[in-house]
């Protein structure tokens, strides 16, 4: 094996400076993937968020093939399935169901429109495994309007939004719309997946839009200061890919996906080692009876 | 505490009724609750007890009858009646801790990002402290006991200051303890504080004690009154339509004999179902 294929720093700084627009676009993605995720995670949306990125890719590879744009397309397949999943399944047992049928239509549509396509094969599977190195400039400029919708659509709802994911029977209670909030979130996750998509590839967006909010609440519950982590864990993972993929011969996703993952790992690490100590989280392991004599 | 008078009372439903598709869950219901009172409602599942504390949150439309809320027809979203459903344990993948789910219950339903502020924090502190869970405040919500759970969801009902409590089988998996304490907490707030309390529960054993009146739904009908008065084998025997056994043994009640036949799911809205 040819480790140079893998890691390669020659004429480094040449090109890092052809690569801005990749970085820069890796860095906002983290933005939108790490605070999206913590919504993912609290309504429990992981798989959800996997089908729509399938048929994002579906709407892409269409794009590609009726030379409408693979932006366009991507946008639309993934609005078009958040969408379904967010008016069929509003119950967890529907929304699996209708992911899992979603999701091999998307993924086979996808292929054959791939196939159709008489354009070169590496374009092709860029849509699956990434293909940072085609950011120029209006895609760049697309991609931060994207994630400037999503991420100030997230942040306007942030509270209600909150509330309706972590406890919907006492939401609806106090008149925050919830099934609203519903659809609301579904627009926003379907952006989010169609810009990671374009970057990540559609196989690998749940390590952008899942691993790095998981990875934070490990080690927070905080409202604050997950979001925050999660954040930094999304862009360290994407910029530090890219920056270690660049003179490389094979795609982004690996090194995006190893680094996210590596974190996940450090982050189950430490809630393992608070949890040997006296902290809190091995007290919630005790039988209830122990719980209550400590306390009292 | 029977309050006939509308001004003395912070519910009343006039001649309610409620049917989903054709089967009528319950009808002609006229229940006042008053100030500090606490009612428990009991029926089978599907007897329609969690409909009824939906249609007087404003999330179902009762089919004949009225619901007033302080005197007034009730309104969705009212913040003044607390809602404190079934201890469901949260996943990991809830990123709050004891304090944040009580904050939602001053500021969840208004928009934007939560900005810090210390008189929110004192506010905080103060609904901690009144439902006893000071010390784990700051602990993550899906690290605590069912018991810890329900507290801080009820210290997230009183942020409020509701004049109804709404209680949806908040006991429901909970050991002994924890259902005795939670409880006791409930009928020591509604006293304090005077707000009425609605209790839906499968099992009255917990909240004997405490429960002013009781309101029961089966088949079709239902019977209000004190424990004494509808809990017993006549009385139920007559609303299910067969005969019920009621058994009192060392201050429980149970009831025996009651028709599986009203277990036919026709609504999944029952908490328990």
């Amino acid at each position: 094996m040819d480790w140079s294929s893998i890691f390669n720093f020659d004429n480094y700084g040449e090109l890092l400076a052809l690569l801005q627009n990749s970085i820069i676009a890796g860095a906002v993605l983290g933005l939108v993937g790490g605070l999206v995720g913590v919504f993912v995670m609290s309504r429990d949306m992981a798989f959800a968020v996997h089908g729509i990125s399938e048929l994002s890719f579906a709407g892409a590879a269409a794009g590609l093939l009726f030379g409408v744009g693979v932006v366009e397309g991507s946008i639309a397949g993934a609005i078009v399935a958040a969408l379904i999943i967010g008016v069929l399944g509003a119950r967890a047992r529907d929304r699996n169901s209708i992911i899992a049928v979603l999701m091999p239509f998307g993924l086979g549509l996808g292929i054959l429109c791939l196939s159709l396509y008489p354009g070169r094969t590496a374009n092709k599977f860029g849509l699956l495994t990434g293909q940072i190195v085609a950011v120029d400039d209006p895609r760049l400029n697309s991609l931060i309007a994207i994630s400037a919708v999503v991420v100030l659509g997230l942040l306007v709802a942030w509270r209600p939004l909150t509330f309706a994911s972590v406890d919907a029977d006492v939401a609806a209670a106090r008149g925050v719309p919830v099934r609203g909030l519903s659809i609301y979130f579904m627009l926003l996750l379907g952006l989010a997946v169609a810009v990671s998509v374009q970057v990540v590839g559609s196989l690998l967006v749940l390590s952008i839009l899942v691993t790095p909010a998981a990875a934070a609440l490990r080690v927070s519950s905080s409202p604050v200061l997950v979001p925050v982590l999660s954040t930094i864990f999304a862009v360290t993972s994407l910029v530090g890919g890219i920056l270690l993929a660049l003179g490389a011969s094979i795609p982004i996703s690996p090194y995006v996906t190893t680094i996210s993952f590596l974190i996940y790992v450090v982050c189950r690490v430490i809630a393992w080692r608070r949890g040997a100590g006296t902290g809190r989280i091995q007290d919630a392991r005790l039988p209830l009876p122990v719980r209550e004599a400590e306390q009292s | 505490m029977t309050a006939s008078d509308p001004v003395s009372s912070v519910l009343s439903v006039r001649d309610g009724g409620l049917s989903f598709g054709g089967r009528t869950l319950w009808s002609h219901l006229d229940l006042e609750v008053a100030p500090g009172e606490i009612v428990a409602v009991l029926g089978a599942n599907g007897s329609g007890k969690s409909s009824l504390l939906k249609a007087i949150l404003g999330q179902l439309r009762l089919t004949s009858g009225s619901i007033d809320f302080l005197g007034r027809p009730g309104r969705r979203g009212d913040r003044r009646i607390g809602y404190v459903p079934q201890q469901k344990l949260a996943d990991d993948g809830t990123p709050l801790r004891a304090r944040d789910l009580v904050a939602l219950g001053l500021t969840g339903h208004r928009w934007g990002i939560p900005l810090p502020s210390a008189a929110r924090r004192r506010q905080v502190d103060a609904l901690l402290a009144s439902v006893g869970a000071t010390a784990y405040g700051n602990v993550g919500v899906s690290t605590l006991s069912g018991g810890e759970q329900q507290r801080v969801r009820i210290g997230q009902a009183l942020a409020g200051d509701p004049r109804l409590l709404l209680c949806d089988e908040p006991l429901l998996s909970l050991d002994p303890a924890h259902q005795r304490s939670v409880s006791e907490l409930i009928g020591r707030l509604a006293h304090e504080r005077g707000f009425g309390v609605l209790f839906v529960t499968h099992d009255i054993n917990p909240i004997l004690d405490m429960v002013d009146r009781v309101l029961y739904l089966a088949g079709g009908s239902f019977r209000i009154g004190t424990p004494d008065d509808v809990l017993t084998s006549a009385v139920l025997s007559d609303l299910y339509g067969s005969p019920v056994d009621v058994i009192r043994s060392h201050g429980r009640v149970i009831v025996v004999g009651t028709p599986d036949g009203h277990h036919d799911g026709a609504h999944e809205l029952g908490g328990a179902a």
